[in-house]
C-alpha cells in the first residue's frame, strides 16, 4: 500500500463526472482572476518570487481538512499569502490590519470565515 | 437598495452588496500590499487580468484548424506549440505546451491528477469539471468511462492515451479532421473545435451535424 498525500489522487474511485453540472462553464468571479493574476505577476521572469511547484506545495500543505472545505481560488490565495509571508515579503501583522479595514470598508459588511463551497 | 448612493463605489458594484469573505478580503489585501511595496503595479495587475480575460478556447481552435489546413504548420506545432502559436500572433506563455495528435488509431485526453495543469494560456481558463476530483481521479484509470460521460465513445481498437499534465509542461489535444469538413475554410473549420475538444473528451462534430 502507497502512502498518498490528499491531493495525489490519480487513479482513485470517485464519482461521476458531471460535464455540465454547476459551474461546468465556470463565470469566473473578478475576486477569483485577480488572484490568478497575482500568481502570474509573483511568478513572472520579471519578478520570480513563486514558483507553480511552490504553489502547489503550499496548496498540499494546507491539509486535508482545509483542502476540501476552500474553493480553488481561496485554496490559490491561502498558498499565495503563506509563501508570501514565508519569503517576508509581506508581514502577516500588515496583513491582518489590511484585511480588517478592507473588510470594515466594505459596503456589505464581511464575514468570519469563508463559508465551504462546491 | 441596500444604502444609499451619495458616495462613489470603489469595488465593483455587484459584489459589494454580497458580505465579504475572508479570502475575498485576502487577495484584496495581498493586492494592495504588493503595489505599495512597488512589487507590482497597478497598471501590470490591470494588464494581466486583460489578459486572462481575452484567453479563450478560440486562440487554441484558430492554431488546430491552421494545423489541418497546413501540414508544414502541423510539423511545426508538434514539435513546438508556443512557437507555432506565435506564428498566429498568440502568446502562449513560457511554460511549454506539447501537442498531442489524435489519429485513426489513437485518441489522447489530458488531465492533472495532482491539482489543474492546463494550458491556460493557449485556450483560457479549465471548467470546473476539469479540476474536480471525480475527473482527476479517475481519467487516468478508466478513461473510456469518463469520456462515455461526455457522450464520446471511443472504438476498442483505438488506443487511449491519457497525458498527466505537470507544473513544467502542459498539453494540448490536436484533434482529428472531422469527416465531411473538406470545403470548410480554415475560419470555418475552427468553428468546429471546441475547449472540450483540446482536452479530448470530445470530438469536434461534422459540419451540419
Amino acid at each position: 500500500m502507497v502512502l498518498r498525500r490528499h491531493h495525489d489522487m490519480g487513479g482513485l474511485d470517485a464519482g461521476p463526472v458531471d460535464p455540465s453540472g454547476p459551474g461546468a462553464e465556470h463565470d469566473y468571479a473578478p475576486w477569483e482572476k485577480k488572484v490568478d493574476a497575482i500568481l502570474r505577476l509573483v511568478s513572472d521572469q520579471k519578478r520570480r518570487i513563486i514558483t507553480v511547484d511552490e504553489l502547489r506545495r503550499g496548496i498540499e500543505e494546507l491539509g486535508p481538512g482545509v483542502y476540501d472545505e476552500l474553493s480553488y481560488y481561496e485554496r490559490w490565495i491561502a498558498s499565495i499569502t503563506n509563501l508570501l509571508v514565508e519569503k517576508g515579503v509581506i508581514e502577516i501583522d500588515e496583513l491582518g490590519r489590511r484585511m480588517a479595514e478592507i473588510t470594515a470598508d466594505w459596503p456589505a459588511g464581511g464575514v468570519a470565515d469563508a463559508e465551504p463551497k462546491a | 437598495m441596500a444604502h444609499d448612493h451619495s458616495h462613489p463605489h470603489p469595488h465593483q458594484p455587484d459584489l459589494e452588496e454580497t458580505p465579504l469573505t475572508h479570502y475575498q478580503a485576502m487577495t484584496e489585501a495581498v493586492g494592495q500590499l504588493l503595489i505599495e511595496k512597488g512589487i507590482i503595479t497597478g497598471e501590470e495587475l490591470r494588464a494581466t487580468l486583460e489578459s486572462i480575460d481575452s484567453k479563450s478556447p478560440a486562440g487554441g481552435a484558430r492554431v488546430v484548424a491552421r494545423a489541418w489546413v497546413d501540414p508544414d504548420f502541423k510539423a511545426r506545432l508538434l514539435v513546438d506549440v508556443n512557437k507555432a502559436a506565435e506564428e498566429l500572433g498568440i502568446d502562449a506563455g513560457i511554460i511549454p505546451i506539447r501537442a498531442v495528435e489524435n489519429t485513426a488509431g489513437v485518441h489522447n485526453v489530458i488531465v492533472c491528477t495532482l491539482c489543474s495543469c492546463y494550458p491556460r494560456n493557449l485556450i483560457g481558463l479549465p471548467p470546473d469539471w476539469y479540476k474536480a476530483r471525480s475527473y482527476r481521479s479517475r481519467a487516468v484509470r478508466e478513461p473510456r468511462a469518463v469520456l462515455a460521460e461526455f457522450g464520446t465513445a471511443i472504438p476498442d481498437d483505438v488506443e487511449l492515451r491519457v497525458h498527466d499534465s505537470t507544473a513544467d509542461l502542459r498539453y494540448m489535444v490536436l484533434p482529428a479532421r472531422p469527416a465531411g469538413s473538406e470545403g470548410l475554410d480554415e475560419a470555418a473549420l475552427a468553428e468546429l473545435v471546441t475547449r472540450d475538444c483540446m482536452i479530448g473528451v470530445t470530438l469536434p462534430k461534422s459540419p451540419g451535424a
